[in-house]
């Protein structure tokens, strides 16, 4: 599907200011989940490269879409993964409820 | 449009929501991890929907490629906490290799008829991918230590590195008015390529904080141009928050590290090492052993631990939480100064305590921490040094005046752990070894707290 020009910058523009507004709230405690978090996210880029490879128009296209797959894939794994394992060691002191 | 493209626009809808709740939810620890599981259910939802895509053919590559990805993504979902700041370099590394790599085949599969808007965004989005694969590699070898850690610099480094960058911009330019012209584009992604290697040279590790997190900038503005070249909304909204989320992380980082952000921009940051170490004389400290440290402790009813990244090179983060444990046993209020550059990312340093089981209400951040020295009976410095240093407050004539740091001297006693009286990486005096009410504590920190806990321990029982 194709996208114009005006409505992709709208699009961007817009995602742009929610995630100022949204990240500038993210605690400094949590900065480093934030990154691997947004990374794991970033690399929804993922389905760019699976129509590449599955529509293999080329076979140029379908050999770096596939590589592209693998690095994106391995960015969504272990970037959900050690996002929750540190997330799980962040702990209130005992009986003190926020 | 047919019924599955229907289907595909709305689970990408769905997708952007979730991501946005998912970032939302990060804000407090309590819904952090409701963020990671909204994160993934609009992942699946957007990889499962584009699998239903009715152009894919050939289920056989995208398949070995899933699981190949997966089989090398959980082992760096495993590494250490004191690697993760090299694995989110590596990771920054993948995300920019698939970015260009689709980008240069929706090139050759277009070329030579791509319109100027196309060619203009598709060009972005390889010079920023490159730049940020080779970059991120590099960054992540040396946090890894597999490369040099020290900054490499030489006469005109900013000169050759504007005038590569200016170059692939000229290219691009050339290649959007005439896109014929398709031997110009290994080149466009060549010089970049180089590019990104050249950026980290002169930088060195104190620095990386800043540098991680433009990278990660960087990684999600060429994704939101990818987002742009294939017409897909959810890219575009995924990469413009990894943007700014990059953008914002280094405009804090620049600040704590007192460099103005232009001079980010440009990667130009482990310039001006100006060395003032020269005229060091030997002025008198006061020394104290663990035995006379622990009385100290033992005694004060408020006292603020300020680590810094020498505490996580000595692994001495489980001997600190041994520590706090025996002092908040004896009633003493301990809490934790954690400076924004302590560490070698973004929030690394509230990782490593997570990590060892210190409570995160404990952690306080440079501004809610400073307010709270002038009642605090003891300051324990341990593996921090520049982030410590009043020089940054009142001597106008030191490099680092105008960096915030952590107004430790105002503590009734400062308790400073370290090797020796070599200077930070800086290589600048700190003046407040030399106070009144500083003691200096000498030895491996890992080992001098041990020997604190086992005071501590011994005069209880």
């Amino acid at each position: 599907m194709q996208l114009d020009l005006i409505t992709g910058l709208y699009v961007f523009l817009l995602a742009a200011f929610i995630g100022f507004e949204v990240i500038r709230r993210v605690s400094p405690l949590l900065h480093t989940p934030l990154m691997s978090l947004t990374n794991a996210l970033d690399a929804i880029a993922v389905v760019g490269a699976i129509i590449l490879a599955g529509e293999g128009k080329s076979m140029l296209a379908k050999i770096l879409g596939t590589i592209a797959i693998v690095a994106a894939t391995s960015n969504i794994v272990g970037g959900f993964i050690i996002t929750d394992r540190m997330l799980k060691m962040f702990k209130a002191s005992g009986p003190r409820k926020p | 449009m047919f019924a599955s493209e229907y289907i595909l626009e709305i689970a990408y809808l769905i997708a952007t929501a979730l991501f946005v709740l998912s970032l939302k939810w990060l804000s407090s620890p309590v819904t952090a991890r409701r963020g990671v599981l909204a994160g993934e259910i609009g992942m699946l939802l957007a990889v499962a929907g584009t699998l239903l895509h009715k152009g894919i053919v050939d289920y056989t590559w995208i398949a070995s490629a899933l699981v190949l990805g997966t089989i090398i993504g959980v082992p760096l979902g495993r590494v250490a906490m004191t690697a993760v700041p090299q694995r989110t370099a590596l990771s920054h590394a993948f995300g920019a290799l698939c970015v260009t790599l689709v980008g240069t085949a929706e090139f050759y599969l277009r070329a030579p008829n791509v319109p100027k808007f196309m060619m203009s965004v598709l060009s972005l989005e390889v010079i920023l991918g490159a730049l940020t694969f080779t970059g991120s590699l590099m960054a992540a070898g040396k946090l890894q230590e597999v490369l040099p850690q020290r900054p490499i610099t030489y006469k005109g480094q900013n000169f050759v590195n504007l005038g590569l960058l200016a170059v692939s911009v000229g290219i691009a330019v050339m290649l959007v008015l005439h896109p014929e012209k398709m031997m110009l584009f290994p080149l466009m992604i060549g010089i970049p390529l180089v590019f990104g290697v050249m950026m980290i040279i002169p930088i060195g590790g104190a620095d990386m904080p800043t540098v991680i997190s433009l990278l990660n900038s960087y990684a999600g503005l060429s994704a939101a141009a990818m987002g742009f070249v294939l017409g897909n909304k959810l890219l575009i909204v995924a990469g413009a928050l990894d943007g700014a989320s990059g953008f914002i992380l280094s405009v804090n980082m620049s600040k704590a590290m007192n460099r103005s952000f232009t001079n980010v921009l440009f990667g130009a940051f482990g310039q001006e090492q100006v060395s003032v170490a020269g005229k060091t004389e030997a002025r008198p400290v006061r020394s104290a052993s663990p035995e006379e440290a622990a009385g100290i402790l033992a005694a004060a009813s408020k006292v603020v631990i300020v680590p810094g990244y020498g505490m996580a090179v000595a692994q001495a983060q489980h001997k600190v939480r041994e520590l706090y444990d025996a002092l908040s046993k004896r009633g003493v209020d301990v809490k934790f100064g954690i400076h924004p550059v302590a560490g070698r990312m973004p929030g690394h340093m509230n990782v490593l305590l997570a990590e060892a089981d210190i409570p995160y209400d404990r952690l306080l951040e440079m501004e809610d921490i400073n307010g709270d020295f002038p009642q605090t009976d003891v300051a324990l410095i341990i593996g921090a040094n520049d982030v410590t240093n009043p020089a940054a407050r009142e001597d106008q004539s030191s490099p680092i005046y105008g960096m915030p740091i952590l107004d430790v001297d105002k503590a009734r006693t400062v308790m400073v752990i370290k090797r020796s009286m070599g200077a930070g990486f800086a290589g600048i005096e700190n003046p407040l070894y030399y106070l009144d009410k500083t003691l200096m504590l000498f030895g491996d920190a890992k080992n001098f707290v041990g020997s604190i806990v086992r005071e501590l321990s011994g005069g209880h029982g």
